[in-house]
């Protein structure tokens, strides 16, 4: 086993590693933010793997669009949304947990089945190395066409009914009603505290104000 | 193509020559270009900070930085020992975790993307194929470390000024990129030496600036605003948000933001004199030179007068590009985070669409002189 052989292994292990660990501690933690930030972690370790296969293009389009877009489009979600709510303990919790074992278990077993009915054999071809963006171009217009373009029509979809969300043309009727009901220069999702505005204090403000003082 | 230096292959075969075999003499030469990354682009911000002061003084009809060294020039020296030597604190009811960790992932990528600065034909780390891209790529990666930094400090500022930070990165970026795209259409490439081949040969008439005057406008505007210089310094406007992410941060803390802002804009002002300016070439193509001077291009002394010539001039033009940034920065208002956005998302996106339409267009119409 030569240098280069070592590296590639010790590489694979530890990219495994993390990917695995980080993993799940997505899951299995309780502090959502945790969650995000080491989702990063997961892709990150992804992209390390696609570079270990000769993959350079992919790698850095896995940074560029679920690190840089995902999930950092995940952290603000987590980050803007600033309602606290209490957790009310759910009446038939385990109907959801039972179903989501379900569906866990069949994804897992949908997975395991294709691992072991892939021939897994290795393509004699040479590898694309530098060229791959080439290549990857070629799929994109020729065989790959139909998927292509399907993902382009979703996400401009997804980019018309963002806009239109961020519009608020068609909010309905209820929603602005109680807008308006809202005392004017404060923010709709925090409500001026009047428990300080107590009967006793508009005479000291009075007071102390400085028209006051100078005459 | 592979004429002129090649350090890595003479430095191992130097080594295999004093009796270490090849691999052991791979590994010596490993370390070597991450020093040499981190002590160059240390170098460069130290300079930086340096005309920083200097330039600034000088709009402000000041003298500057004076009593430390000849011209002040050991100001920044002080400035980092000052940074390295301070107390480190951690604020109370911070998240102690993330909040050291967000520095470091915000330098990290600055530092990473070195690797694909060519200083000329030879004289760069890795001649990636996807070259520019990972550029691009890793400098998606900061927006993460700046939301964990204001997370982490546990104050209403920081958390507004990590928020601005992504949403400025993230807008900024679109346009970024798709100058960039412009230009490795033209180029056929994404491979950093290619782009400068490509504007190699006609020497300051072939540089990329006359083909993509929009795009250079663009993709400087937009590397301003994501290395968050002045005037699109929203994420730590001070009178609005103290001092936005870094509010909570002190000692080599807020030295890696510090260092990391500063290694950005060097790093982006390299990358436009890569795209736009021609890199390593000089105003005269150096081939020419030779031939009318009569020496053969394998002329080992003209081989280094080259090199030495490509590194000058990358620099310069770097430097010349951070002037400018700096100027920018002492003597323009700030715009508002509205202004910011509006003008990202409404005015820069669409010219860039637009210049890339219109490079497609003149491409296919004068495959000459736009890259057939």
């Amino acid at each position: 086993m030569n240098l280069a052989d070592g590296v590639q292994i010790v590489s694979f292990g530890v990219l495994a590693l993390m990917m695995l660990g980080a993993a799940l501690g997505v899951v299995l933690l309780e502090n959502i933010v945790y969650s995000a930030f080491l989702l990063g972690g997961v892709f990150i370790s992804i992209a390390g793997l696609y570079i270990l296969l000769n993959a350079g293009f992919v790698a850095a389009a896995q940074v560029l669009i679920y690190v840089g877009a995902v999930n950092v489009l995940i952290l603000f979600g987590i980050m803007l949304v600033n309602k606290r709510q209490n957790f009310v303990p759910l009446r038939n919790a385990w109907v959801g947990k039972a179903t989501t074992a379900v569906v866990c278990l069949g994804l897992f077993a949908l997975l395991g089945a294709m691992v072991l009915s892939t021939p897994w054999a290795i393509s004699t071809a040479p590898v694309a190395g530098d060229t791959s963006t080439v290549v990857i171009g070629l799929h994109f217009f020729s065989d790959f066409l139909l998927p292509f373009e399907l993902a382009s029509v979703l996400l401009l979809m997804a980019l018309i009914g963002a806009i239109v969300l961020a519009r608020r043309e068609f909010l309905p009727d209820a929603l602005e009603r109680e807008q308006t009901q809202q005392p004017v220069l404060t923010l709709p999702e925090r409500p001026r505290e009047l428990a300080s505005a107590a009967p006793g204090s508009p005479d000291r403000t009075l007071g102390t104000s400085p028209t006051k003082r100078n005459v | 193509m592979n004429s002129g230096i090649d350090l890595q292959g003479s430095f191992i075969q130097l080594l295999v020559d004093l009796g270490l075999s090849a691999e052991a003499a791979r590994v010596v030469w490993l370390p070597l270009p991450m020093l040499l990354v981190l002590v160059g682009a240390t170098l460069g911000v130290l300079v930086t900070t340096w005309l920083e002061r200097k330039i600034s003084a000088a709009a402000q009809q000041r003298i500057g930085p004076e009593f430390a060294g000849p011209l002040g020039m050991l100001i920044p020296i002080a400035d980092g020992l000052k940074l390295l030597v301070k107390e480190d604190i951690i604020p109370a009811k911070a998240d102690s975790l993330l909040f050291t960790l967000g520095p470091a992932i915000v330098v990290i990528p600055v530092f990473l993307s070195f690797l694909i600065v060519p200083f000329g034909q030879n004289l760069l780390i890795t001649d990636l194929g996807i070259g520019i891209f990972l550029w691009i790529s890793l400098s998606s990666i900061a927006p993460i470390g700046l939301l964990m930094a204001g997370y982490a400090s546990n104050n209403k500022y920081s958390l507004l000024g990590g928020l601005r930070a992504a949403a400025q990165s993230i807008s900024y970026e679109i346009p970024l990129a798709l100058s960039v795209v412009a230009i490795a259409m033209m180029s056929n490439s994404l491979s950093t030496v290619d782009i400068v081949q490509q504007q190699s040969g006609y020497g300051i008439l072939g540089w990329n600036v006359w083909r993509q005057p929009i795009g250079f406008l663009i993709f400087w505007i937009a590397a301003l605003a994501e290395c968050e210089r002045l005037p699109f310094d929203l994420p730590e406007a001070e009178e609005e948000l103290v001092a936005g992410y870094q509010t909570e941060y002190a000692g080599i803390k807020f030295g890696l933001f510090y260092l990391g802002s500063y290694v950005n804009l060097v790093l982006s002002s390299l990358f436009v004199s890569v795209l736009y300016l021609g890199g390593w070439n000089f105003i005269i193509p150096i081939e020419v030179l030779a031939d009318w001077l009569g020496v053969s291009e394998s002329t080992p002394w003209l081989q280094v007068i080259t090199g030495s010539l490509g590194i000058i001039m990358t620099l310069l033009k770097a430097y010349l590009l951070v002037f400018l940034a700096i100027l920018l920065r002492w003597t323009l208002p700030r715009v508002r985070i509205d202004q910011l956005l509006d003008l990202g998302w409404k005015f820069l996106l669409p010219v860039s669409l637009v210049n890339l339409l219109l490079t497609a267009a003149l491409k296919l119409a004068f495959p000459f002189a736009f890259g057939g």
